[in-house]
């Protein structure tokens, strides 16, 4: 056990650092607006032209076959170098897409596709959730009929992030309804510009549209876009799933620095907040909680690095994020008292944001119920619950009264 | 960076659990508890026996000097085990106190005893409930000359105090908090058994009378913090142990116990309470690792370490046995099930140590020393 850097690891830190301190760029300015994308898209094109972009892919596909860890050290780095948002934004392209197409497409895929990731040139979004599929993601219903070398796809996909800002999707359909559940999906990469296919971006609770409806009426995707074998999306999907898992656990913040500092600069009776013994504990248990996270997913991190697929136990990291987060940051904002309310003051808009966000991230990538599911079955091996749709053929099952 | 036990002290680990699961069952901590023995005597030599009370005390002092993390790794499963004996008392305080303040002479004496497992030890700190300031302490150390002080007080409850040959005693000196190390088998020390939630581990009251002792390292809260700091991650490891067994008792049964025809554990009610307390489990064991490595290394965040590795463990464990209960059903308020002989055990290293109360301030403190040494506000983190 060492949490210290051995001395190529430190010399590697210091080389990530530097190039960091030296290519970092301001793209703040650019946050709430569409170019934000841009911004994603021309950082990750620096990583890779400066030798740090995709770093544990393989060179063929434009990464540097380096080790899981110094993943790990860049990652930490870059957060610290202020730049991790604009990698955060791409998870979706690389952990998710990506990953997929790394272990599940064939060698055209990859060629085709891993090369322009690496160098930002593609955005990807995930057509998953459909609005009568959710958490029970294999009741999809957006229809997949093959015709000649293309399949046409109809239907609605739901609670697509950053679609609108997309360049391709991956793609689950239903290409059997006659089969069970689970059999007649089948996997596909799509091109966002496609005929027919439409994004709506959504309000959000928080205001914002980070995600979108997509419409597919009569899309056609060519058959070299299959991934995988008819009616073996399930499996595909899993890939992505597990990936998602593994790509999500440690990028939601945990905002210890925020409270201290707030609790720091905000009075309280005849002193500052820091100085009351309720505001203390508070404070202890967020530190615990934040760092039990952060040491947690080193711990994943260094499973990895020694060659283990991340697993289900990966689910932790978001289920033990998202409730605890919500209740800190309730009581963060109940620090502000009377002044609680106003957005005005300076640095009291953020709370008030991630307060509003705060309350997808117990439902995104996996609701906390359907995490807990993953965690009893897949970890603790609990049985799972009778399910009357199992082995019934997709189109006999009931789905209202 | 790697944060993983190494293969060989899983190893250790995987030995260490056939032994226990052999030499301590559960019928062997019950004797204890139901019994007025103070300790498993038996257990505890095969425990000397096998090393584990020096893995971690230098050769040069009798020990075997193998290493923290060896030691947590021994701590873990004698907590799986509830083990009742005194090795908590002896290794992480008896011997942490000689290690962190003793003079050569003090370990030269002490340390290959402990390390053997003739002398145990027990640490005193205790004067009844509540948490007074320490210059409100009533254990009183007088110096009579030779290096030689007079102690008069009372505490209670001393874990382990019952029997042990030693005791490592917080009193005052001029209003100054130090540790005293008290040869427990002398005419001025009188204990009595106190009763305690935990009675597979005894706790005695005693009653020091101008017993004579030795101070241990300079007097003042520091070298009381530092003892506390080793002795919590430690600690934490025990109930680490503690907490996976409770988990895995609720799991299996959960596999087993049939109602409105399927097993209990498909209910979501049921699993996901399980899930709850795996996952919470699984955080405060990452932070027991980071406190394993900061205690091995010596780092200087141990005392952050520490706290967070203790304030979390103590949550999960004391979750984990009174859910494990709760999944059990009516099963789980009788004698004859285990559940509650870890429901009595994670109370007991819950506040053994210090309140999470206490823990918490602990902490902040830390953190506030942290961000004083390095000027500035963003590096609490």
């Amino acid at each position: 056990m060492n949490f210290d850097d051995s001395a190529e690891e430190a010399s590697f830190r210091a080389a990530a650092g530097s190039w960091l301190s030296a290519n970092k760029f301001d793209y703040r300015t650019s946050r709430t607006s569409e170019n934000f994308f841009d911004a994603v898209r021309k950082w990750q094109l620096l990583k890779h032209e400066g030798g740090w972009g995709c770093l544990h892919w393989p060179k063929e596909y434009g990464g540097q076959d380096a080790a899981p860890i110094q993943t790990l050290i860049f990652a930490q780095e870059e957060q610290a170098a202020g730049m991790a948002m604009l990698s955060v934004a791409n998870t979706i392209t690389i952990g998710m897409a990506a990953a997929t197409i790394m272990h599940c497409g064939n060698s055209q895929q990859k060629q085709r596709h891993l090369p322009r990731i690496a160098r930002g040139e593609e955005v990807w979004c995930q057509l998953f959730s459909e609005p009568a599929a959710g958490s029970d993601l294999a009741g999809i219903k957006t229809r997949a009929v093959r015709d000649g070398d293309d399949w046409v796809i109809n239907g609605q996909k739901v609670w697509t992030s950053y679609a609108q800002y997309s360049d391709y999707g991956i793609l689950v359909a239903r290409s059997d309804p006659s089969a069970a559940k689970h059999k007649g999906l089948t996997f596909f990469l799509v091109d966002m510009k496609s005929p027919g296919l439409e994004v709506r971006p959504i309000k959000q609770a928080s205001g914002g549209s980070d995600f979108n409806e997509v419409y597919f009426d009569n899309v056609r995707i060519p058959d070299s876009n299959r991934v995988g074998e008819e009616g073996d999306g399930w499996r595909v999907s899993l890939t992505t799933l597990m990936n998602e898992r593994a790509a999500v656990a440690n990028i939601f913040p945990t905002d210890f620095e925020q409270v201290w500092n707030l609790a720091r600069e905000t009075p309280l009776n005849e002193g500052m907040a820091i100085e009351d013994s309720a505001v203390r504990s508070l404070l202890a248990d967020w530190h615990v909680w934040s760092r039990g996270l952060k040491n947690f997913g080193m711990r994943l991190q260094s499973d990895m690095s020694q060659g283990k697929v991340p697993g289900p136990e990966a689910s932790i990291c978001k289920l033990m994020l998202g409730a605890q987060r919500q209740t800190y940051l309730s009581e963060a904002l109940d620090l502000m008292d009377f002044g609680g309310p106003a957005l005005s003051n300076s640095g009291d808009a953020g709370w008030h944001f991630a307060y509003l966000r705060v309350i997808a991230n117990r439902i995104e990538g996996g609701s906390d119920e359907i995490l807990r599911n993953i965690i009893g079955e897949r970890v603790l091996g609990l049985p799972s619950e009778p399910r009357v749709d199992k082995n019934t053929p997709f189109n006999a099952i009931p789905t209202a009264l | 960076m790697n944060f993983q036990f190494s293969e060989e002290q899983e190893l250790l680990r995987s030995q260490a659990r056939k032994f226990l699961e052999k030499e301590c069952s559960s019928q062997v901590v019950r004797e204890v508890l139901e019994s007025d023995q103070p300790f498993d005597r038996d257990l505890w030599s095969a425990v000397a026996e096998l090393g584990w009370t020096g893995v971690a005390i230098p050769e040069e002092f009798g020990g075997l000097g193998v290493g923290y993390l060896e030691l947590c790794v021994i701590a873990e499963e004698l907590g799986r085990a509830l083990a009742p004996v005194p090795f908590s008392s002896s290794i992480y305080l008896a011997a942490e106190a000689l290690l962190l303040g003793g003079s050569s002479t003090q370990k030269q004496r002490w340390l290959p005893k402990i390390a053997s497992g003739e002398t145990t030890g027990a640490f005193a700190i205790a004067e009844g409930a509540g948490a007074p300031a320490w210059n409100r302490m009533n254990t009183k150390a007088e110096t009579c000359g030779d290096g030689q002080f007079r102690i008069n007080g009372v505490k209670t409850p001393v874990l382990d105090g019952l029997k042990a040959d030693i005791a490592i005693v917080v009193a005052l000196e001029n209003q100054v908090p130090g540790l005293y190390l008290v040869d427990l088998n002398q005419e001025n020390v009188t204990r009595t058994l106190e009763p305690s939630i935990d009675e597979s581990r005894p706790h005695a009251r005693i009653t020091f009378s101008d017993a004579l002792g030795e101070r241990l390292g300079k007097p003042g809260v520091a070298t009381i913090r530092q003892l506390l700091d080793r002795a919590a991650i430690l600690v934490a490891f025990e109930q680490l142990g503690g907490a996976d067994a409770c988990l895995q008792m609720a799991v299996s049964y959960a596999k087993e116990r049939f109602a409105f025809g399927r097993a209990i554990g498909s209910f979501q009610a049921i699993k996901h309470k399980l899930a709850d307390m795996y996952a919470e489990l699984e955080l405060a064991r990452s932070n027991c690792f980071f406190g394993a490595w900061a205690l091995s290394t010596d780092d200087p965040e141990l005392s952050e370490a520490a706290a967070v590795a203790r304030l979390s463990i103590s949550r999960a464990y004391t979750n984990c046995a009174k859910e494990s209960i709760q999944v059990h059903g009516g099963i789980g308020f009788t004698w004859e099930l285990d559940a509650h002989l870890y429901y009595r055990r994670s109370k007991l290293l819950n506040v053994a140590l210090g309140s999470p109360a206490r823990w918490q301030e602990y902490l902040i403190q830390s953190l506030e020393q942290k961000e004083e040494v390095a000027g500035n506000h963003a590096r609490v983190a």
